[in-house]
């Protein structure tokens, strides 16, 4: 993109450009770079890191200690794409098929939330969720149950709170490939002799991935960094990557690991980021925008 | 075609095929609460090439959804070789559409594309990969069968979408404005492919459009419709030649319409040896100024309405412009109405001419051009008179909508 500009020779054009790849060296490249040299490096107990060069922060990982919090976190990140892919999926299909006229209102409301902070949301959902809080004072004064049931402090409630904080992630790139999606193609597939569920399938599935691929790595990732999820909802037992990686950092100074520790969640990303490339050439997309 | 063989005839095969295919009757259909079909009757015969004409909102599209099986009727009945297929949903119906944007596959090749029916139906994938390469073969893109159909121009993606359609041996091809997309070239070369495609293959086209030159040239009949009503159902010439009412005048083609004061009716009379004459009306053109000649006057042939036709009654004479004559204001052989010319185009076989009537009213003529007489233009506001041959005229009564 940036050699078309080059030969319009605008000092404005010029200097827009050099803005642009300026920060995202200084702010983008370098950053990781810093973080993918610390990975390979030794802690130290005064300056944080040193030589020598080692590949022992990234075989720690597979420290039982560290692996089941990986494990626990996948696991928990991947309930949490699930739910928001079932919800979402139908939701994104559901909204796109609306008149013109309601569509914006929906999305906007489904984008509100942002207005406030997660940090903030995440309390208030750790007040509902809590023993004297609004869901176990409704259902005791409904009589559903007799005593406080445990919420706050469960792998259910840090899957709720990430689903709650994520699931709009999930639903913008859904919508934009179904709004794509031509009411025509649902309607020659029928033509041609298919059932509604044939024409899921064979039609509306492989023409809504690149979607779902966008909103796994939207959520997906994010899910295993929310560290502060973890800790108000989940206790000290439900911890996340981003938990490991935050306590390196900050309580057990131990840089390298903590670097690494979040290389391998960049790799992920690059990984995924690789099957959305090639499911959107396989529906003849040459837009990738959508996942940014 | 063939599958038509294979199924034991319930009547003598040679009567099946003149018979009807398809028999629409008192087909409604309404949308919160406005009719946007109103009451359709038509037959279409067995290999007929039949096109839906009209302006947009006037309920063709919505005829050809309700053909394919893509919405239901309010009402009446859709008849395919006696089979009753209203109620029916589209995967059901022996009938496939080619989609005005075409709707191929994006995440499948040509090939696939053009195989998803067959593929649907189960058919050994032996039989499958023989069909399509036929099918391919047949619209003449063998060599583009493993592209993706977004890398294929428009008159390509075009004929995929006929071959993904007509593979599945359909009763009834459904053709939903399938040329609109394409630049006029194209366009024109589609059409005499698509009339080949339809010689060729036996099947039935339905054929839907706004372009009135698409429908005359394509055609075997056109259906001209109008607010959910056909206007007139005939062939190219009947439609053109002799309109049913103003707006299939005023649709097809360039029309001038003269009103004229009905002066005289006459019956039809056996004549002095028995044989009996038309019936015979006299009008009297009340356009413009009218110098010398036989006009306004004029002795035509009785029109089929003129039961209703009254002495003082006002009808329309309709001219189509090639069938006027301009002369020159001091010309005394003809007679004509007078007027002047305000724009002049040479168009290459003809020369079309605006010119205006005395009384405001304008019209527009079309003549051959001369290339004997050098002198055949005419200059901006030049004085003419037009006249026409008799009996060139089509005569409809006046209507109150215009």
């Amino acid at each position: 993109m940036a050699h078309t500009g080059i030969s319009n020779k605008s000092p404005f054009r010029t200097a827009t450009l050099w803005l642009i790849w300026g920060w995202l060296l200084i702010f983008a490249l370098l950053p990781n770079i810093l973080v993918i040299a610390v990975s390979f490096l030794t802690r130290d107990s005064t300056a944080f890191i040193s030589l020598p060069i080692s590949i022992d922060s990234y075989v720690r990982m597979i420290d039982p200690l560290y692996f089941d919090v990986f494990v626990h976190s996948l696991w928990m990140a991947g309930i949490t794409t699930i739910i928001c892919l079932l919800l979402g999926y139908p939701f994104a299909w559901f909204v796109s098929r609306m008149s013109k006229r309601w569509q914006p209102l929906l999305m906007l409301m489904l984008i509100l939330p942002f207005w406030t902070n997660s940090l903030v949301r995440t309390y208030a959902l750790k007040l509902l969720f809590a023993n004297n809080g609004l869901i176990n004072k409704s259902l005791l004064a409904i009589g559903i149950i007799d005593a406080p049931i445990d919420i706050l402090y469960t792998q259910g409630a840090v899957i709720a709170g990430l689903t709650y904080l994520l699931f709009p992630f999930m639903v913008l790139p859904l919508y934009a490939v179904f709004s794509d999606l031509r009411n025509d193609m649902l309607l020659a597939s029928q033509d041609l002799g298919a059932s509604k569920p044939q024409t899921f399938w064979h039609v509306v599935l492989p023409l809504t991935t690149p979607g779902i691929i966008s909103g796994v790595l939207l959520v997906l990732l994010p899910a295993m960094g929310m560290f502060y999820v973890a800790d108000i909802l989940g206790g000290s037992r439900n911890l996340l990557v981003g938990n490991i990686i935050k306590n390196q950092f900050l309580d057990a100074r131990d840089w390298p690991f903590g670097a690494a520790a979040s290389v391998l969640l960049t790799l992920a990303m690059a990984v995924l980021l690789l099957a959305y490339r090639a499911s959107s050439r396989r529906i003849g997309k040459t837009d990738f925008s959508e996942v940014a | 075609m063939t599958e038509s063989l294979l199924t034991p005839p319930t009547t003598p095969a040679s009567a099946n095929t003149d018979k009807v295919l398809l028999q629409l009757t008192g087909l409604k259909k309404t949308y919160d609460n406005t009719e946007v079909l109103k009451d359709i009757n038509l037959d279409i015969q067995h290999g007929e090439f039949i096109t839906l004409l009209g302006p947009s909102g006037c309920g063709k599209t919505t005829l050809l959804r309700l053909i394919a099986g893509f919405e239901q009727p309010s009402a009446g009945a859709i008849y395919l070789d006696g089979v009753q297929m209203a109620g029916l949903p589209a995967d059901k119906r022996p009938v496939n559409t080619v989609f005005q944007q075409y709707a191929l596959f994006p995440h499948m090749t040509v090939a696939q594309n053009v195989a998803y029916g067959l593929k649907l139906r189960k058919v050994p994938k032996v039989e499958i990969q023989t069909r399509v390469r036929e099918m391919l073969a047949m619209v003449q893109l063998e060599h583009l069968a493993n592209r993706r159909p977004q890398d294929l121009s428009g008159g390509q993606q075009q004929r995929v979408a006929i071959a993904r359609a007509v593979i599945n041996r359909p009763k009834l091809l459904l053709l939903d404005e399938p040329l609109s997309a394409l630049d006029h070239k194209l366009r024109l070369q589609m059409q005499s492919e698509l009339k080949r495609l339809q010689r060729e293959l036996g099947i039935t086209f339905v054929f839907v459009t706004h372009d009135q030159e698409e429908a005359l040239s394509m055609s075997d009949r056109i259906a001209v419709m109008k607010d959910g009503r056909f206007q007139q159902i005939g062939t190219p010439i009947e439609i053109y030649e002799t309109p049913a009412n103003l707006f299939t005048a005023k649709f097809i083609g360039e029309t001038n319409l003269f009103k004229a004061e009905v002066k005289g009716v006459y019956p039809e009379q056996p004549d002095r040896d028995g044989r009996v004459t038309n019936g015979r009306i006299e009008v009297e053109v009340c356009e413009a100024q009218v110098q010398d000649g036989p006009t306004p006057v004029r002795n035509l042939r009785r029109p089929d309405f003129a039961n209703d036709v009254q002495v003082g009654d006002i009808v329309n004479l309709l001219l189509r412009p090639e069938d006027l004559r301009i002369y020159d204001p001091n010309d005394k052989e003809h007679g004509g109405l007078l007027g002047r010319v305000i724009e002049s185009n040479y168009k290459g076989s003809t020369l079309d001419s605006i010119i205006e009537l005395t009384n405001g009213h304008i019209i527009k003529a079309s003549e051959f051009f001369d290339e004997d007489d050098p002198s055949f233009d005419y200059k901006l506001n030049e004085g003419v008179k037009v006249s026409w041959v008799d009996g060139w005229e089509w005569v409809l009564p006046e209507e109150d909508i215009h």
